[in-house]
């Protein structure tokens, strides 16, 4: 039951790991902390001189004091528009205020305004899709000019764009998970609409905004003069037009208020799974850097990332002597059941099935999924193909798109191809996706692909009667191994919202545990599977 | 002995009597007001009996709602305690006619004490010294001067019908003495229409030392004396026995003239007598004088006791039941030395001002007696003497009790109301108490430096922060942030300056504070929080008040955002129709002055009658509407001057 770890620290591999992941962390943390900042220096004073609370001042006074804030996209954004939205210009996150578990969304009004970039637009809806998920209570901090005219065209007309992010507020308000909304700067346009949806809005006089169009537009279509504040500020929309429902003299005011509307929501989580006593593993999450090799390509047992996951690094594996390159088993995060599903080595047959076993057993108990990616793909070859793999690929695949309780998905190595599916890559719907620092994802691997492309060219070329200089070939493939080794990285993935973060592997216990009481905030409902291909 | 008592008393000494007489096995029946309902005299004793309201009119003075609870409970006596009816002839004289046993002195004692004059009369008869004087009726120059002669300079000359200082004139030597005679005796004149005066001994330095005698109504021993000097406007604050500086020779001529005293009166009980002291200089055996005598357990009997050994609540009960003196005078002796500090709901900023409120918290440290009639979560109404405690301490020595004062005032810690305890833990520091040179005058010399606000230092900020925030006992995943630390702020408010505290949470174990541009780290090792390397001081919370225990409590108060009242709304000028109808009256005539609340037009709307009021006070500028008009919602119809 309780895992016994192989691993050497003295060990020279163990040092060299560790020195490598530090520095793929590091990148990692620069990204994060030139993110957190905003937009910049000047802007940040300029901001503070009007008397508001920085963004992130903003969310630590809302939640509760020291409480953990389980932050997503925090690097969204990032290498895009010339660097002109950090952190995609708006902070998302799981934190809590009066003990209960709420999404927090906060425009930073410092990053052009608040203006809503693509990736802005993208980060609001992903925080919406978890809250709307996991039945979170949705605080917004509004300070946003709206939507980001030089790009109107990728986020104002399409599904996934800015009037989505009012669908799912009137979604969500009807499913019962609250909509409170704290305007504390500018609401203008469509961005009204963010107050005007909540169930509950709060406004702080002499700064808070709603209004569809601003003073310099109303003097353009009507030529009637107007201040802001008697357009549509705080004064106004709590006394005349109804807009608002609480006045605040400042920031703090507000954010008292709206912990104060979050404390009266008469929300329980509901009982779901049976906790036990939390208790740490007994290897030490800090090892993690150096079990876990530095190069993608040294297989290693993933078993040792468990051991340093799992409380008292006990785990209950399931069909251990069965489809060996899959690992599944039960075991507690601190109290909370779990099963396990991670990858050991390429998908075949026999793992596939064992996974979606192991699926369909969780379900019916009702046991939150947490998968542990590192895979290469399903194998392939003539063997492999004729006994029917996809066959089996598929049966894994449907019980994971199908099981309906929450999935949690850790990305430890490689996504790479068919198997990112089945290992609930992000077309799957795990509540949360979050990445380490060393993780790469595509398609296929970098050097495959460009093979790939070789191949084909050589063909048509040999075809043609000419020959193609093995030099010829490597320039060639050059390019397309790095294109993928730049789109890939974990930063590109993140910036792109491909997952919800790039995290510090010592901390992924921390991680998974608050993704899974998020999580818990739903209640689990009944799987009903598709139709498995047997 | 008895089989059950009553206590016809509250608080502290309430529950002082009932230690002893349980301890005895004794019953006891404690009396109660409505505001003592849940107080811990009533908590202790075997039977409580209700006898009224808070006031003291209404219950514990009520000597017959008293004796009648005592007679219905089966109590055999009644211990009156102090204050109350301790000292009231006529409930002694009831309680005795109902049959039952008065735990003091006879009616006839308390009497022959009661009334000053006579008392001193009576004392001069039994050889006790008094404050030498001249009170004839001749009012001769040269008599009088022969008089202050005999008593010796200084003298005070007073007009006999005097008071408040007029027609007294204080005379250092004879060289003065016709002129001052002159003076106030024109003054006494023009005061009260009477010029004759008193010659009395002026005692430069006065000194108030007291002895404790014990009789049984036949023969009497002393206890030695206490040393009552540190008074506040003749308010004890800091007991001690023996005195400082006494002499064996002294000590010996005052406890005889007090037992003296006593048997003069057929005293029963637990007395004092109490003395005033030259301490100008040396302690000599002539230079005392009798004051008066209270004919009950006083306040400050506990240091006595720890002196001495003695329970006197035991010796009273034993005497009252009818067994002679427990202790014979040569078996009494004085072991080491006492004190005792007197603990107050006190604002003393505010010039002592007396203070309510519930203690959220109250610890006295370890190996100290703390005498105490409420406990955490009790309240300190304003019916009664705000006293929490008295804290009393005894030692070898002077010094070393002393110190053990002043270490266990430093360790007391009183949440959820304001305390003397900082004054009490000044004058324990006081350099010339320490020395013994103690007066009456002590304390009003040196006010300031004793009533000085003790300093608020960022770690005080930094632990009260912890408390308002709740970060004292944070959960297994404080501080969890994934890249970015948050920065939470609270603002707190210590001695009237308001400080921006804020604070990122690291780890549960680890927290960095920013107070006044200072960065603070407080680190948790084990149980205890280390804030800038310094351990934590313990804390209180009570509301929006944290106490923190440290320089004898420092009183910090959390401001909640949300106690911010939102002002009035925009255009407060104008009073509009909140809603469509008719206008049914106007009251408000332009340039007439109105104030907030006033009505100042009825609008009809939806079959109800709707005052319209000034929101503010002002003057009206424009009526804008009419009787009779029918308006819409939000039409203007009265408007105030704006305001300048």
């Amino acid at each position: 039951m309780k895992l016994r770890s192989q691993a050497l620290p003295s060990s020279e591999g163990f040092q060299s790991n560790r020195k490598a992941h530090l520095k793929a962390l590091a990148e990692i943390a620069e990204a994060a902390e030139a993110a957190a900042l905003g937009g910049g220096e000047r802007s940040r004073a300029r901001h503070v001189s009007r008397g508001k609370m920085l963004p992130r001042e903003r969310v630590a006074n809302l939640l509760d004091p020291g409480s953990p804030f389980l932050e997503v996209g925090a690097t969204a954004a990032h290498g895009l528009y010339d660097g002109a939205a950090p952190c995609a210009g708006v902070i998302a996150g799981v934190g809590q205020v009066q003990g209960q578990e709420v999404m927090v969304v906060c425009n930073d009004a410092t990053v052009k305004g608040g203006t809503y970039y693509p990736m802005t637009v993208k980060k609001h809806l992903r925080a919406q899709e978890i809250a709307q998920e996991n039945h979170l209570p949705c605080v917004y901090l509004v300070d946003s000019g709206g939507a980001n005219l030089p790009n109107q065209d990728e986020v104002f007309p399409d599904r996934d764009h800015f009037g989505r992010i009012f669908y799912n507020q009137a979604r969500m308000s009807a499913m019962g998970i609250p909509q409170i909304a704290v305007v504390m700067g500018s609401c203008t346009a469509g961005g009204a609409y963010v107050p005007a949806m909540s169930d509950v809005t709060i406004i702080v006089r002499d700064q808070g905004t709603i209004f569809l169009a601003g003073p310099p537009l109303v003097k353009a279509a009507t030529g009637e003069v107007v201040s802001a504040e008697d357009l549509g500020g705080g004064d106004v929309h709590t006394r005349l037009s109804g807009v608002a429902d609480y006045l605040a003299e400042d920031d703090a005011h507000a954010l008292a208020l709206a912990r104060r509307a979050v404390a009266s929501l008469n929300r329980a989580k509901p009982a779901t799974v049976q906790w036990e006593a939390p208790e740490e593993p007994a290897y030490e999450p800090e090892e993690l850097l150096g079990v876990v090799p530095a190069d993608l390509r040294t297989p290693y047992d993933i078993r040792e990332v468990i051991a340093r996951l799992v409380d008292g690094s006990r785990f209950d594996e399931f069909k251990p002597r069965f489809g060996e390159t899959l690992v599944t088993g039960f075991a507690h995060l601190k109290g909370c059941p779990i099963g396990i599903i991670a990858n050991n080595g390429v998908l075949f047959s026999e793992a596939a099935q064992k996974g979606a076993h192991f699926v369909e057993l969780c379900s019916q108990r009702r046991i939150p999924l947490v998968f542990l990616q590192n895979i290469t793909g399903f194998m392939v070859g003539r063997t492999y193909e004729n006994e029917g793999i996809a066959r089996h690929g598929a049966k894994m695949v449907t019980a994971v798109a199908s099981t309906n309780v929450p999935k949690v998905t850790l990305l430890v190595g490689g996504s790479f191809g068919a198997g990112n599916y089945g290992m609930a890559g992000r077309a799957y719907s795990p509540r949360f996706l979050w990445t380490w620092p060393n993780s790469r994802i595509s398609v296929m691997g970098g050097p495959q692909a460009a093979g790939v492309l070789a191949t084909v060219k050589r063909d048509a070329i040999e075809r043609a009667g000419e020959s193609w200089s093995a030099e010829a070939e490597a320039a060639f493939k050059q390019p397309t191994i790095d294109m993928f080794e730049r789109q890939s990285h974990p930063l590109y993935a993140s910036a792109r919202l491909w997952d919800d973060g790039v995290i510090d592997p010592r901390r992924s216990r921390d991680v998974l545990f608050l993704s899974l009481s998020a999580a818990l905030n739903a209640p689990i409902e009944e799987t009903r599977f598709g139709v498995f291909r047997m | 002995m008895f089989d059950r008592i009553l206590i016809a008393n509250r608080g502290e000494i309430a529950c002082r009597v009932m230690e002893t007489a349980q301890g005895l096995g004794v019953s006891c029946v404690a009396v109660y007001s409505d505001a003592d309902a849940g107080a811990k005299h009533v908590a202790m004793a075997d039977v409580a009996v209700h006898i009224g309201g808070a006031a003291p009119a209404e219950s514990y003075l009520r000597g017959d709602v008293i004796i009648q609870a005592a007679l219905d409970t089966g109590a055999q006596a009644i211990h009156p305690g102090y204050g109350f009816l301790s000292e009231n002839p006529e409930f002694v004289e009831a309680v005795e006619v109902a049959g039952l046993t008065f735990i003091g002195p006879s009616a006839l004692a308390i009497r022959a004490m009661g009334l000053k004059d006579a008392a001193k009369a009576l004392m001069v008869e039994a050889g006790v010294p008094v404050v030498p004087g001249y009170h004839g009726a001749d009012q001769d120059d040269a008599l009088l001067a022969a008089e202050a002669e005999a008593i010796g300079y200084p003298v005070l000359i007073k007009a006999v019908a005097g008071g408040g200082g007029k027609g007294m004139r204080l005379v250092e030597d004879a060289s003065g003495f016709a002129a001052a005679l002159a003076s106030a005796r024109s003054e006494a004149q023009t005061a009260f229409g009477n010029s004759d005066v008193l010659v009395e001994k002026f005692v430069t330095q006065p000194r108030h030392i007291e002895v404790q005698v014990f009789g049984d109504g036949t023969s009497a021993v002393h206890l030695f004396e206490r040393d009552c000097s540190l008074q506040r406007r003749h308010q004890k604050v800091i007991e001690e026995a023996p005195a400082p500086g006494m002499t064996e020779e002294m000590r010996a001529a005052m406890g005889a003239a007090a037992v003296r005293a006593a048997t003069a009166i057929g005293y029963c009980g637990a007395g004092t007598v109490e003395f005033i002291v030259d301490g100008s200089g040396e302690l000599k055996p002539d230079n005392f004088f009798f004051m008066e005598m209270n004919t009950r357990l006083q306040v400050e009997h506990p240091v006595t006791e720890a002196i001495t050994g003695v329970d006197l609540v035991e010796w009273q009960l034993r005497v009252a039941a009818g067994e002679g003196l427990p202790t014979a005078q040569e078996h009494l002796s004085i072991n080491g030395h006492a004190f005792e500090a007197r603990l107050y709901a006190e604002d003393v900023p505010a010039g002592f001002l007396p203070a309510t409120g519930t203690l959220s918290h109250l610890r006295f440290p370890d190996g100290v007696r703390a005498d105490s009639g409420v406990r955490a979560g009790d309240t300190i109404s304003p019916f009664y003497d705000p006293m929490i405690a008295k804290v009393i301490v005894q030692g070898p020595t002077r010094a070393v009790a002393l110190k053990r004062l002043s270490a266990a005032l430093k360790a007391t810690q009183v949440g959820g109301t304001v305390t003397n305890l900082a004054f009490l833990g000044a004058l324990a520091g006081h350099a010339g108490f320490g020395r013994g040179e103690v007066d009456t005058g002590l304390i009003a010399r040196d006010l300031e430096t004793l009533t000085a606000a003790p300093e608020v230092a960022p770690r005080h900020l930094v632990v009260a922060g912890m408390a308002a925030l709740d970060l004292l006992e944070p959960g297994e995943m404080a501080g969890f942030t994934l890249w970015q630390l948050l920065r939470h702020s609270v603002t707190l408010v210590a001695q009237e300056v308001r400080h921006e505290v804020s604070v990122e949470v690291l780890s549960p174990v680890r927290q960095r504070w920013y107070v006044n541009e200072e960065e603070i780290i407080a680190e948790r090792l084990g149980e205890c929080w280390q804030i800038g390397g310094v351990p934590a001081p313990a804390v209180a919370v009570a509301g929006s008040l944290v106490t923190v225990f440290d320089r004898y409590g420092l009183t910090i108060a959390v401001v909640d955002p949300l106690d911010q009242a939102v002002g009035a709304a925009g255009d407060g000028n104008l009073i509009e129709a909140p809603m469509p109808g008719l206008v049914k009256a106007v009251d408000a005539v332009p340039g007439q002055a109105v104030s907030q609340g006033d009505r100042l037009a009825v609008l009809e709307a939806m079959k109800m009658e709707h005052s319209l009021l000034a929101a503010r006070d002002g003057v009206v500028a424009e009526v804008l509407a009419a009787a009779g008009d029918q308006v819409e919602a939000g039409a203007a119809l009265i408007r105030l001057e704006a305001e300048a």
